[in-house]
């Protein structure tokens, strides 16, 4: 790792430079989603056959970008980690969980107020709708795991052996899952031919996405924070214990 | 190889059986109430019979996971084991064969005559029997990974439940698939390959996973 990442690894800088971020993470993120809502909502055209209802898929969509990009993170933070034994990146994938694991929820939940005027059935066993519970059951997994263990240090090393063999497992699972006929459309934005979605439907998804993902970044950034805290109150709680 | 067999026999003779035995008993169970809680209709009855045998074999093998490493953590006789001579990785694959030898080989055994119960023909039954001859390594090295990562963890066991079924889902996927139904030789052979993918990574991660519970 180079010197500067070294640097701004470190608790106290990350303390200090996160606590100037965000403020204004929080205003951008606030301002987007509202852009991103007004766009979506009033200014790109409903469906021609399905109506006022498509407009979900501007939430669903990005919703689902981002609760498979949060666990890929965690994996990644995990795995950072566990080989530069940097307790900051453990602290970043704990915090990215709970966001993640909300998306996966929101993208069941999307899709299943969708699917039910669509496909006329509020659940259907098809492959990805299945896969995405399976996601969230993983979420919840490697959250209820660092739950259960007091250790930062060992808590850490197991929920990141669990998002390592998870990351493995969810391409397995997608393909297991795959077996069954499916009824979802295939991916249409990304492609490499270019996306098939016409322009008005594409910038307001885009949007959302941005809009969302700033939420994300706030809401990890502020549960780090949370997180270093609790850290360090336990810290002095235990050097309290021992005098 | 000497002490590897000492260590089977040990796991073999001692906690595993006891788990084991319950296993059998929660199988036959779920084999019989089944008729009676969705009537004798041979119809039906032949149409789930390999999904409902697959389902009770992955329920009972998460019912010796707790028994896998947890005793010995806690007496001290892992970390004993561990600092030896001989290798952390090999004493989580005895424990992983020792675990599928008492758990599962009896229920894979077992669900020929109870095929036979739920009105399969004897091919039908002996062919889910060697899909989880193959296909059941799975389900104790992934569980492994849940028995490991949940060691003193409070309420470990419910937690490794929740750990390992969305890690045991393809085992189960594609042991349903080869035992009955269009494409039943692939079922077999993927159901092989998570077999071998799980004996190639499993035991090193567990002992990895063990070892940080051990330093500390």
């Amino acid at each position: 790792m180079n010197p500067l990442m070294n640097h701004y690894a470190h608790p106290t800088h990350f303390m200090r430079i996160s606590s100037i971020v965000l403020p204004w993470l929080a205003v951008a993120s606030v301002v987007a989603l509202a852009v991103a809502l007004y766009v979506s909502l009033f200014v790109a055209p409903g469906d021609y056959r399905q109506g006022q209802a498509a407009r979900i898929m501007f939430l669903h969509v990005p919703a689902a970008w981002l609760a498979l990009g949060g666990y890929v993170a965690i994996a990644i933070a995990s795995a950072t980690g566990w080989i530069w034994k940097r307790p900051l990146a453990d602290v970043a994938a704990r915090a990215i969980a709970p966001a993640g694991a909300c998306f996966t929820l929101i993208v069941l939940l999307t899709g299943s107020l969708w699917g039910k005027p669509m496909w006329g059935s509020w659940w259907v066993w098809d492959a990805r709708l299945t896969s995405v519970a399976i996601l969230l059951l993983l979420y919840l997994g490697y959250i209820a795991l660092w739950n259960a263990i007091e250790e930062p240090t060992l808590a850490a090393r197991a929920a990141g052996a669990l998002a390592l063999i998870g990351i493995v497992n969810i391409p397995i699972i997608h393909f297991s899952v795959s077996w069954w006929n499916t009824l979802h459309q295939p991916a249409s934005v990304l492609r490499f031919d270019g996306p098939t979605i016409h322009p008005t439907l594409l910038i307001p998804l885009l949007l959302m996405f941005a809009a969302l993902s700033l939420l994300m970044v706030t809401i990890t950034l502020a549960r780090m924070r949370l997180e270093i805290l609790r850290r360090r109150t336990r810290m002095l709680r235990l050097r309290a214990a021992q005098t | 190889m000497k002490a590897f067999n000492a260590l089977l026999s040990r796991e073999l003779g001692g906690v595993q059986l006891g788990a084991g035995g319950l296993g059998v008993l929660f199988f036959l169970t779920v084999v019989v109430l089944l008729p009676l809680g969705i009537g004798p209709r041979d119809d039906l009855l032949q149409q789930i019979a390999p999904g409902i045998l697959w389902i009770a074999v992955l329920l009972a093998s998460l019912l010796g996971l707790e028994s896998m490493f947890r005793e010995d953590f806690e007496n001290g006789s892992l970390e004993a084991m561990a600092t030896s001579a001989f290798p952390l990785e090999a004493i989580v694959l005895a424990k992983c064969l020792a675990h599928w030898l008492a758990c599962l080989l009896p229920l894979a055994v077992l669900s020929v005559p109870c095929g036979l119960l739920l009105y399969l023909s004897v091919s039908e039954s002996i062919g889910i029997a060697i899909a989880m001859l193959l296909g059941t390594p799975a389900f104790s090295l992934l569980g492994s990974i849940g028995a490991a990562l949940t060691l003193d963890a409070r309420r470990g066991n419910l937690l490794a439940l929740l750990l390992v079924l969305p890690l045991s889902m393809p085992p189960l996927i594609f042991g349903v698939l080869a035992s009955g139904g269009k494409g039943g030789a692939s079922g077999l052979l993927l159901g092989i390959g998570l077999s071998l993918g799980a004996l190639a990574i499993a035991p090193f991660l567990s002992s990895a996973i063990l070892w940080t519970r051990l330093r500390a």
